[in-house]
This record gives C-alpha cells, structure tokens and sequence, in this order.
C-alpha cells in the first residue's frame, strides 16, 4: 500500500448490526455527510486514523441482508461492489455481524466472499450472545471461513483497536468458494467473465443477475449481457433461490461446529412480555399516542426558547451591524437580507435537533419497529405504509424534520407520497396567522356556553389539513405506478436501551445535512425576497420619504408614525407591491385585495412572514402584537362595498388557503434534496397552489 | 389431508415447518430472510388489527403483511 493512497473500508452488514455504532467509534466526529450520485441514499463517509501513519476513508454502507437488492438502498452497495473503478470500491470490507444473530448475518458475508473481496469479520454484541448462553468458537469460525474474525462492542469501543490492528495488516481475500455455479450456465458466465476481464466467476454471475442495476457500464454492454442471457435462457429468480438456499446449507452447517451452546430463547421472554403491552390493542395504540403526543408537545414546546433566542440574537446582530457599517446597497444586502436569511435558517434547528433526538431514541430502543407494526395496516389503506406515521404527526409540528425523517421509509413511493402529503399538515408557523385572523373574524362566544368558537375554528382548521394530506395520498396512491413492491418484511429487534453516543451523532448529522445542504436554496430565496421588497423601478422608492412628509403635512404625525407611513409606502412601491397589485384580479375571487397580494408575494418565504407584511403594509411599523394588529384590520374598509374589508368571507377564504398552500421554501428546499431533483417539490408548490387556491374560492364564494 | 396451509392461517403460539412459496418475486427475500424450506418457523402474535403478522424464524423475529405470509406455505 502506497502511504499516499488512502486506504478505503467499506462496512456492511445487515440493519441492525450495529454498524453505525462502529461507525461512530471509528471515525468520531470526522464524518461527512452526503449523497451517492444521482439518487436519494445517503452517504456516510468519515476518516480513522489506523495509527501514526496510515489514515483510511471509512463508508458507512445502508444496512442490507444480500447483495440482491430490492430498495435503493440495497442497490446502492450493490453497485458499490460490482464496479471495481468507482470511487467506492473498497480496498477492505468490514463485515459487521450480530452475534445473538449470527445466521442472517452470514448470508451477506458468504456472497462477499465469493467476490474475492479481502474481508475482516466483526462480532459485535458477544456481550448479549453471552447473555443468551451462547459462546462462538473463533478459531473455528476464521479457519473456516479463512478470514480474520475479531471481537468489538460498538457500545463500550472494547475491540476497536485491535480490529484497526488486522486493518493495518495486508488483508488478502478468503479462499473459499462458497456457491458453485450450477454446470448448466458455466459456459454463459465464462463468456462474460472473459468479456468483461472479471476477476471472479460469481462477479461475472453478479452481471448477468442485476444487469439493470449496473450503471456504470455502457447501454451497449448491458444490452450485450441481456442478449447473451437471452440466448442461454437464463432466468435470474431460478438461480436466485437455488444460491441462497444452498448459501443456507453452508451457513447452517458451519453454525453447527461455531456455536457452542445453543441460544436459549429465555433471554427474550423480557422482550416478548414488554410487546405484549406496547401491541396491545387497548394498550399498545394508548402508549402510541402518548409518545407521539410528548414528541409532538416538545418539538412545540421546548424548541421555542433555543427559536425566540435564534430570532432575536439575529435580529439584534442585523440592527447592531446595520448602525456599525457604512449606509449602501451592499451593506443592506448584508444586514437585511443575509444575515435574516441565515437566521431563517438556523431558526430550525432546535425543532430538527429534538426531532431527531426522539425519533433515534425510538428506533435505538427497537420501539419503532413496533410503531410500525401498530399502524401499518391502517395507512396502507391511504397509500402510505406504517413508517409514514411519524413523519405525518411530526409535521404538525415543522414540515421540515418531518420531511427529513422519511428517509426510513424504504420504499419508493410510499415514501414520496408521505413527502408530499406531509405539509398539508398544520405547522407550528402556521398559527400566528391562524391567531390573528380566528381573532379578527370569529366572535368570542361560546357554543351551548361550552365550546368556544375560536378554538372550534382552529381545530377545523387543523382537521383540514389532515384530511388534504390523507385525501392526496389516496389519490397519489392511485396515479403513481411503480414497479418496486412494497413490502413490511421487516426484522423486530428486541428491545434494548439506546445508545446515547449514536442518538447524539443523529442530531449533529441530521442538522448539518438540513443547514449545508437546504440552507443554500432557503438563503438563495430570502435574499431574492428581501431584494423584490426594498427595491422599486423608477424614483419612487427614492423618494419615498419625499412624498410621505409632503402628504403628512399639518398632521402632527410622531417620528415613528412617520417611518411606519414610509415603509408603508416604500413597499407598496417595491417590485414586491407591483407584482401584490400585479396579482389582485387573480385574487379578487378570492376576496382579497392588492394589500393582501403582497403579503402573499412575502409569504412564499415562510408563511407567518404574513403577520409582520401585514403590519408593515397597514403602516404599524415593526409590531407583531396581535391586538393592535387586529385593530387596525378590524377598521380596514373595503372601498367598493363601504363595508369592513376583513369580513367573515374574507377571513375564513384566507385561512382556508394558509391552511392549504405550499408556502414555505424551506419545506421546497428539504423536499428537493429528499427526492433528489425538483420535480417533486415543483409538483408540490403546484399542486398545493391549486387546491388552496380552488378551496379558499370557494370558501369565499359561498359565504360572501 | 386438507388443503394447503400458509403461515397467514397459523395461530398465535402455533408451530409449523415451511415447505414451499407460492411468489417466486417474494421468496427470494423471504428466503434471504432465513425463511428457509424444512426450516420452523413460529406464529407469534398479530398486529391489533390483525395485520401485520410477527413470526419467528431462524433464531430472529420478523414481521410479515398478512398478505406476504399468505405466499409461505406450510406442513403441519
């Protein structure tokens, strides 16, 4: 090995393995978070240092049982091992195993061994194999299998150093040949093991196996693969089982001389007796409830101290820098434009952090996978699979880390469709415009002296948005065609206490993802914003304050009610007023006026922007104190009708659509980087555009 | 003897060994699953709607859609 090539190791294993714990430990905080190119997986990379000098790259590959894949995920490592020149190819590959569990890890294992891959094997969770009665006999284990077999525990990090000691060692591929290519194809996989000059019979088998899955030859050489296969009728699915049933026989053998004492299935009764409650149908849906319910109330709740210091930290920063630099365009751009937009950034991460903080504590403590089971059945019906539960209910809170976390829904569509649907849901951002406008339009009475109207309104308002977001997923459901079928073939851990270390990693990678990689297009946007609603054609944003002091003339008007009439007059002038004018015959239907155009040109940025547009349009200066706000609208008069301008009509036709439409480029922002293009979030913004727009019209016609 | 039985008709506590699949697409990942012909496969409990399923198998606990444990087919 080269001291300036870095050496690369690849970890696989199946889900649960403990992999990324190992991962952890390998790398600490050394870790950089991407995607692979072109689709949606993440990828984990990090750097360990072996010793003094030798660095290696580490990858984190998805959690996978076979090299056959089914979801992306799978296919990702597929790919990863089938293409010797990619950028991936590992020199080594740590293979990490559960040793409660040694069979179904060997499947994998067996396969790599076949691909001549140099391959160290590491037994994590001997502790608990121990627990279990079980002793694993090592030598016989390595010997058999010919490669090097070491102890870690990912928990405590006992073992890690001497796994990095067999790394710094050359490391050569097992001799073992596992799977015999059946007689009948030997002659087909040599002519494309000699085609394509592979190294290995089962590499050039791998080939006429996943022919789709192998990007990164030419149209032309898979169609030479498929033509080949065609004429030798090779059928992938016979082989398939026949492998894997004869990999099973290997396994099952070598167990029987490894495994010195059997697993004793007392250990799990503890478990079992803890799912007899937490699936209970009484029980199981109650406990449910109220962990969604403390996740739901703290992302609410508890995220509003670190959000208001955020705000104002930024909001102080802006005004401080604003009377320290020079007076220019360039220096507003800085003050009013960057530094808010990044504040409108880093505003998420509290409600992303303790997201991610209970979502990892979930699904550390195998907790999820019993959510999963509970309510499978129930959003099947919707189009949506078990696994979109907590993203929904999360996006009550914020879209945002709702969005992130559909990243555990394995399967294609279910997974779009859970991103799209989901911020339908009522975010938190939603509710001070809900506030000022249930306020301003509903009277305070009470329903048979008992319900209050207002709260009755709000939670229609909330059950709106529910059923837009099942009501689209069961038409998503119907359109969207794939060929990947879903399935819940999925392994329930038993339950264990979570590791703290990873819960943390969880949140440090999952805000640093959100902020690097949406931050970009937030900032990109509220820039454009700030820009279309301080900037005008003409002279007029110029002489804004000109033209406001002349008509202020003899109105004793203090200071401040002059600046506010000026802001009011700068922004009806900007481009943002022109296109809010712009857009009034297009929202006349609706019920509103040019006034509220621009608060919904504003808004695109983040909805409750609404609330300060409003203030600064209707002259309030800088306020967001919900009475005087709700005076002011109170007294607005709609010149054609002499009337009050914000009738119940009006009110509710606009509730109905801040219910209902897509606006919040953050939301667009995750949404792309989850689907990888923006096709979706396009579709999205579209989609939720049209339905407010029809629902709120609708709503207007129909009361006014 | 009666008609073929699959795992979807065992009950919770029942025993049963696998004999065969009924979707070729499906049993390969069952298969790699450990879901392995002549291998015992436990019927645990139902969801509370009674889907999904959780079985037992090759040392390890798994889940399984009614419909998915429709295509294993079993001797008892």
């Amino acid at each position: 090995m080269a001291i300036d090539k870095k050496l690369k190791i690849a970890l696989a294993g199946k889900p649960n393995s403990g992999k990324s714990s190992l991962f952890n430990k390998l790398t600490g905080l050394n870790q950089k978070i991407g995607n692979f190119p072109g689709i949606t997986v993440d990828k984990r990379t990090g750097t360990c240092q072996l010793n003094y000098q030798t660095v290696a790259e580490i990858i984190d590959l998805p959690g996978i049982y076979s090299l056959y894949p089914r979801t992306l995920d799978e296919k990702i490592v597929a790919e990863v091992f089938a293409d010797q020149n990619g950028s991936f190819y590992p020199d080594c590959v740590v293979l990490v195993a559960d040793a409660t569990n040694l069979k179904n890890c060997m499947l994998l294992l067996t396969q790599l061994i076949d691909l001549k891959l140099p391959m160290v094997l590491a037994l994590n969770m001997m502790d608990l194999a121990a627990q279990s009665g079980q002793s694993i006999d090592i030598q016989e284990l390595s010997a058999s299998l010919d490669l090097p077999v070491v102890m870690i525990n990912g928990r405590t990090g006992q073992g890690i150093d001497d796994l990095k000691a067999v790394l710094l060692k050359p490391i050569l591929p097992s001799k073992k040949l596992i799977y015999k290519i059946d007689a009948e194809i030997k002659p087909l996989v040599s002519t494309i093991k000699n085609k394509f000059n592979l190294s290995t019979e089962y590499e050039a088998y791998q080939y006429l196996q996943q022919t789709d899955n192998l990007v990164f030859l030419s149209a032309q050489d898979r169609a030479y693969i498929f033509e080949q296969a065609e004429t030798e009728k090779f059928f992938p699915h016979k082989y398939q089982g026949a492998e894997t049933v004869m990999r099973y026989g290997f396994i099952q053998d070598l167990l029987n001389r490894v495994i010195l004492k059997t697993s004793d299935p007392e250990w799990k009764k503890f478990s079992y007796r803890i799912d007899r409650v937490l699936t209970h149908k009484v029980w199981g849906y109650l406990i449910f409830f109220s962990v969604l319910f403390l996740i739901f109330q703290s992302i609410f709740a508890w995220a509003q101290i670190p959000m208001d210091f955020i705000d104002s930290t930024f909001a102080k920063l802006s005004n401080t820098l604003d009377e320290f630099f020079p007076k220019g365009p360039f220096f507003d751009l800085i003050t009013q434009g960057v530094i808010p937009g990044i504040g409108g950034i880093l505003i998420f991460i509290p409600q992303i952090a303790i997201l991610f903080a209970c979502i990892s504590i979930l699904e550390e403590s195998g907790y999820m996978a019993r959510v999963v089971f509970l309510m499978d059945k129930i959003m099947r019906k919707f189009g949506l699979s078990g696994k979109s539960v907590v993203p929904l209910i999360s996006g009550m809170a914020c879209a945002i880390p709702a969005i992130m976390a559909t990243r555990t829904i394995e399967n294609w569509k279910d997974r779009v469709i859970t991103i799209f649907v989901t911020p339908f849901m009522s975010c938190s951002a939603r509710l001070p415009v809900f506030t000022i406008l249930v306020a301003l339009i509903i009277p305070e009475d009470k329903l048979f002296g008992f319900f209050n109207y207002q709260g009755l309104v709000l939670m229609g308002l909330y059950l709106l948005g529910f059923f837009a977001a099942i009501l689209s997923a069961f038409v998503l459901k119907l359109i969207i065609k794939t060929k990947e079928r879903s399935y819940l073939i999925m392994e329930m851990p038993t339950y264990r206490k979570p590791k703290w270390a990873n819960v943390g990693y969880t949140i440090v990678e999952k805000t640093k993802s959100f902020v690097f990689e949406a931050g970009k297009i937030i900032l990109a946007i509220s820039v454009i914003l700030w820009v279309l609603a301080s900037y005008g054609p003409g002279d007029k944003m110029k002489g804004a304050e000109e033209v406001v002091h002349k008509e202020s003339i003899g109105k004793n008007l203090t200071e401040n009610e002059l600046e506010s009439k000026v802001a009011a007059y700068k922004l009806e002038h900007s481009y943002a007023g022109i296109i809010g004018k712009a857009l009034e015959p297009a929202i006349k239907p609706l019920g509103y006026d040019w006034k509220i155009g621009i608060a919904l040109v504003t808004s695109f940025a983040a909805r409750e922007v609404f609330v300060s547009t409003i203030a600064t349009i209707y002259s309030l200066g800088s306020t967001d104190d919900e009475q005087t706000i709700k005076g002011r609208l109170k007294s607005e008069i709609n010149p054609e009708t002499g009337g009050p301008r914000y009738t119940p009509a009006v009110g509710l036709s606009l509730l109905v659509f801040y219910t209902l439409a897509m606006q919040c480029m953050s939301t667009l922002a995750v949404v792309k980087r989850g689907t990888k293009g923006w096709k979706w979030p396009l579709l999205q913004l579209v989609y939720m555009t049209v339905v407010a727009y029809l629902a709120a019209f609708v709503v207007f016609q129909s009361f006014s | 003897m009666g008609p073929k039985r699959s795992v979807a008709d065992m009950k919770p506590g029942e025993t049963a060994v696998i004999s065969d699949f009924l979707d070729d697409n499906l049993s390969t990942k069952l298969l790699e699953m450990g879901f392995l012909p002549g291998t015992a496969v436990r019927f645990n409990f139902t969801a509370p709607l009674g889907d999904p399923v959780c079985v037992s198998v090759s040392g390890y606990d798994l889940s399984l859609r009614i419909d998915e444990a429709s295509t294993i087919v079993i001797l008892n």
